[in-house]
């Protein structure tokens, strides 16, 4: 079980660096593929089988396939990436520094809350009665936070004729 | 047979295992190639040719009877087309991206192979008395892994046309990726109203498929006795179509589309390499077809209200764990089968459609009918199932 559990996670950590490390776009897109199956092989030690299926289904399905798709009609060769401006630079070192910062201060103050001996079990009426009872405003905010993204895709890249007045 | 039980219950889970998987691979894969040659041998019988009858080892002539029938039935063809693919000279053009490349047919295996495991074919009777599916894994989100995996068999087509960094190849997967997204959609909608049925209102919950063949095995005139087709014609028909653009088989062949990108995104593929994404496909279309039949179609029960259970106490096969077994396997076997040649028949009749015909078809009648016909049976069995 530990050596599934060491795997599982070297191979999320690992393919999750080299998303951000690697230059050529398509290989960030199959490194996060991998990285997102080892999520799924935790999920599944965990006991969280639909969990990780639908992970599978929606991320690695779906969403890194669009990515997939618009990396490769967008043609992006390696070089043609730009160095980094000095703007840039400085808002990297600033994230990361507050990034550092949080890091340390959850290290030495927070306290951890002792695991949950009795979860409820992971059956598909759980999951059901929680996403609609205790998360319903949750699921609500991030249902239509999407349909909002969706519409602003949609008037962004409609082109939108100005009528000529008819004289 | 208690010998070979008692034998095969000695060994290690592990093994069991690994010799399990390897039997599913074992039938799987060199049906998948045959495959190619009932295609062949049906193609023929719909355009009144005999098909391939000719190759044969020139020693085999004198075997009496089994000699001419193979030769007839064009096995040597087969063999040849087989050992051609593994011996020939394996291109690997000069222009294309080298790892990806050789990456994609490996990637068209892969979701091929792993959706067997969660797909049950066969069902025999524990000493209890109680039904237990036979198959590589009994999880509980069945139908969920068939899905999710099978979503990834979209990358191989994917990176095939673009690794292979040439104009058709490249439009033919972007073409194919956009269809199984689309068709997707429809075919997921498609089987929740049979999941509303299965999973009555107080129970656990379950996405196995199993459950789902359970739930149409009651017995004489009873209501779980008809299988779901009778139920939601609508649902199957919904799944069938979007399994066919699933699957790339005509009239959704847009993967492909010879008459318009030479080959599609197998253009600059030969030798093994080009056999594995046809292996796949084959694969891919038995799975798919063994997924309608456990929705839909009764999974190993022979006949609507006739379970299997009933048969085995009509066979005296209630004790016989390894009989039942096989039996199941035969008739669940037999149904893919027919839904093998279905596919076919389907192929050599219907002309494959314009892109923006499947595009159509997908967004704008599949994908609403879902819609409708989900709502109409949560309507429909959050009012009657109590009442049953």
């Amino acid at each position: 079980m530990d050596l599934l559990f060491y795997t599982f996670a070297f191979l999320t950590l690992a393919c999750a660096a080299l998303v951000v490390v690697s230059k050529d776009a398509v290989n960030a897109a199959m490194f996060l593929i991998v990285s997102l199956v080892g999520v799924a092989g935790l999920f599944v030690l965990l006991d969280a089988a639909l969990l990780a299926f639908v992970l599978l289904l929606v991320y690695a399905g779906a969403v890194v396939t669009l990515f997939l798709f618009i990396v490769m009609l967008l043609d992006t060769t390696p070089g043609s990436i730009k160095p980094f401006k000095l703007a840039t630079i400085v808002a990297a070192l600033v994230g990361g520094a507050i990034l550092a910062l949080g890091c340390v201060s959850l290290y030495q103050r927070a306290v951890l809350p002792a695991p949950a001996v009795a979860a409820t079990a992971p059956t598909l009426k759980a999951y059901a009665q929680q996403l609609f009872t205790t998360y319903l405003l949750p699921v609500q905010v991030v249902g239509f936070l999407l349909l909002i993204a969706m519409l602003g895709v949609i008037v962004l890249s409609k082109k939108f004729e100005v009528k000529e007045e008819a004289s | 047979m208690n010998a070979v039980i008692q034998l095969w219950e000695s060994l290690h889970p592990l093994l069991q295992m690994v010799i399990k998987g390897l039997c599913v691979i074992g039938v799987l894969f060199p049906i998948g190639g045959a495959c190619s040659l009932i295609e062949r041998k049906v193609s023929a019988a719909m355009q009144g040719r005999p098909g391939p009858n000719r190759a044969m080892p020139i020693w085999f002539a004198w075997v009496p009877v089994l000699g001419p029938f193979l030769q007839r039935v064009g096995v040597f063809h087969l063999m040849a087309d087989g050992l051609k693919m593994f011996l020939k000279e394996d291109p690997l053009p000069g222009h294309v991206n080298k790892v990806y490349f050789m990456l994609a047919p490996v990637l068209a295996m892969i979701p091929a192979l792993t959706t067997i495991t969660v797909v049950p074919f066969g069902a025999y009777l524990d000493a209890a008395g109680h039904l237990v599916p036979l198959g590589l894994a009994n999880v509980d989100v069945g139908i969920l892994a068939v899905f999710a995996v099978g979503s990834l068999s979209v990358y191989s087509l994917i990176i095939a046309g673009w690794s292979s960094n040439s104009k058709y190849p490249f439009l033919g997967g972007v073409r194919a990726s956009a269809q199984l997204i689309s068709y997707e959609l429809s075919m997921t909608l498609s089987v929740l109203p049979v999941f509303l049925w299965v999973n009555a209102p107080g129970g656990e919950g379950t996405l196995s498929l199993f459950s789902v063949v359970q739930a149409q095995s009651g017995s004489w005139l009873s209501w779980d006795g008809a299988w779901f087709i009778f139920y939601m014609p609508v649902s199957a028909v919904i799944f069938l179509v979007a399994l066919f653009a699933e699957t790339n088989r005509l009239p959704f062949d847009m993967a492909e589309g010879e008459a318009d990108l030479v080959g599609g995104f197998h253009t600059e593929y030969g030798a093994m390499k080009w056999g594995l994404f046809f292996v796949a496909e084959y694969a891919n279309m038995m799975i798919g077809s063994g997924v309608f039949i456990l929705l839909f179609l009764g999974g190993w029960n022979p006949l609507p209200w006739v379970p299997l259970a009933d048969v085995a106490t009509w066979l005296h096969l209630t004790d016989q764990p390894i009989w039942l077994g096989l039996l199941s396997i035969v008739i669940f076997v037999g149904k893919v089968a027919g839904f093998i040649f279905l596919f076919m028949v389907v192929r050599w009749t219907v002309p494959r459609f314009r892109y923006d015909q499947i595009m159509k078809l997908g967004w704008q009648k599949l994908l609403p009918l879902a819609i409708g016909n989900l709502l109409f049976y949560a309507i429909v069995i959050a009012w009657l199932q109590p009442k049953i």
